[in-house]
């Protein structure tokens, strides 16, 4: 007999679910500046959710603590060796990121509105992208790898100037048809375990799966820094990551396939407050 | 004549006299999400059972549920149902369906099908990332899969 037990099922569920949602918490950074860590849902995924939610709820209450002040901050390190790079004269115009851009407070409009179409280049580019093509084309420096120290710290200090402003996609015009191609790759199951990123964020976030308490697998905190490898986490590597865990062949960091899923993923966070560097475990 | 005969020497050398009457993955018969039929023709072993449902590397069924008879095991999931009492809601042939092949009982259940080898997007190589090789093989072998079964078949309060 075939039986769908949806209900039987629904009330299992419930019931071992209420100690996992996530939890009821104000971040205010360094005692001032309060951040938006939930908020109605913007319009991609108003059919799913009510509120969107920083994965900072997820976390327990040290790891919250410790993102909410630089001081113990470790990602905010990274920022700090990425401020150095940012004054680093490299390539053949004698340039560094200052001399063009002066302080990075000047950047503070950037991060949120990425990944984002870029009119000349004819493609929707990530902050990693155009962080290359500043390098290459306007200091005529060598291109960092794609999830490579420099980079994260550099993006983790671009992040960090853009704390409390919402992150801000655009997801129609001409960035459309990469945003469709990355709500796709979302939906997608993947690899021999058949799951895909809805299935644990969307449909499972408050649930815990193993010793992981699952969240909405919002990207406003990244880069990350993560207590279980002890380093800064580009956002492509957490995607990886996250593939692997589906006994997947993953796609590379950099792709377009990842380059579409981040501009998707960023969209279902549009509201919430850029976070990064955050802390995570 | 010659080789084909050669042949189902060294398959039958390498495979063993006890898998005779495995059963493929691919031949399996699901009957409303149900496998009557014994995988192996050998019963299963709840004791090991028990083991696989429990230990990260092999079963990882507590990744997702919850089970009181498994206390010791730390960090259960609530992905699925609370497995308690599961040995009384469903009957063996049942759970067989639902070890094997979870989506045949439950349409587009989140739960992996842990007998099978088709089907997959980009299958990988176990959790290295990298593409599926040679190498691979259903989450449990048949036997595994009879031992769960008869690991749930106790679990019946
Ligand atoms: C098998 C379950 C599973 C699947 C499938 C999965 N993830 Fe995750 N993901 C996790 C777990 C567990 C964590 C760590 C806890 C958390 O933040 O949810 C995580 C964390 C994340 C984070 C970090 C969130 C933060 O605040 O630091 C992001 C981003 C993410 N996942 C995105 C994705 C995307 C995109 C996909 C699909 C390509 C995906 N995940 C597929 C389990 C999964
Ligand atoms: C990634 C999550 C996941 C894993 C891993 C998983 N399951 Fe499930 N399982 C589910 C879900 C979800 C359901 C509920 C059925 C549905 O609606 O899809 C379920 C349902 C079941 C049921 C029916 C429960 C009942 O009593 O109604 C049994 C039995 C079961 N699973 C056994 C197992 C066994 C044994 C393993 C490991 C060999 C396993 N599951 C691994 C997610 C999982």
């Amino acid at each position: 007999m075939k039986r769908l037990t949806a209900a039987l099922t629904a009330g299992l569920m419930a019931a071992s679910m209420v100690s996992a949602d996530p939890v009821d918490d104000t971040l205010v950074l360094n005692g001032e500046t309060t951040i938006v860590t939930r908020i109605k849902a913007p319009e991609a995924v108003a059919d799913v959710f009510d509120e969107v939610i920083s994965g900072w709820h997820f976390r327990e209450e040290e790891t919250r603590a410790m993102q909410a002040d630089d001081f113990d901050n470790p990602g905010m390190i990274f920022a700090e060796l990425g401020e150095d790079l940012w004054n680093t004269v490299e390539g053949s115009e004698d340039k560094s990121c200052a001399s063009c851009h002066e302080s990075p407070d000047n950047m503070a409009e950037v991060r949120p509105g990425y990944p984002k179409w870029n009119e000349d280049a004819g493609e929707v580019r990530t902050l990693e992208m155009q962080i290359n093509d500043c390098r290459e084309n306007r200091m005529g420096a060598e291109k960092w790898k794609y999830t490579g120290g420099d980079m994260v710290n550099m993006t983790a200090l671009l992040a960090s100037v853009s704390r409390g402003r919402p992150v801000n996609v655009a997801i129609d015009g001409p960035a459309q048809s990469t945003w469709e191609a990355g709500k796709e790759l979302y939906y997608t199951r993947f690899g021999q375990l058949e799951l895909s990123c809805a299935n644990c964020h969307e449909e499972n976030n408050g649930r815990m799966i193993r010793a992981d308490h699952l969240s909405q697998g919002q990207i406003n905190g990244f880069p990350v820094y993560r207590l279980k490898n002890a380093k800064l986490n580009a956002v492509h590597d957490r995607f990886k990551g996250c593939i692997r865990d589906t006994r997947a062949e993953t796609f590379e960091a950099g792709s377009p396939e990842f380059i579409a899923l981040e501009l998707y993923v960023a969209s279902r966070g549009n509201g919430l407050d850029v976070e990064g560097p955050a802390v995570r475990n | 004549m010659e080789r084909k005969f050669l042949m189902i020497l060294t398959l039958a050398a390498s495979t063993g006299a006890a898998f005779a009457t495995e059963i493929p993955p691919s031949d399996v018969i699901f009957t409303d999400g149900a496998v009557e039929a014994s995988l192996t023709g050998v019963a299963g072993d709840p004791e090991n059972g028990r083991l696989i449902v429990g230990d990260k590397g092999v079963g990882n069924c507590v990744a997702c549920h919850e089970i009181s008879d498994l206390a010791d095991v730390p960090f259960q999931g609530t992905v699925g149902p609370m497995l308690d009492g599961t040995g009384a809601r469903w009957s063996e042939a049942e759970l067989r369906g639902i070890v094997s092949n979870a989506k045949m009982m439950f349409d587009e259940s989140m739960m992996p099908s842990f007998y099978r080898v088709d089907g997959f997007t980009r299958p990988g190589n176990e959790y290295t990332g990298e593409a599926a090789d040679d190498s691979f093989a259903p989450l449990l072998d048949a036997q595994k899969v009879e031992d769960v079964v008869a690991y749930l078949t106790t679990l019946k309060e």
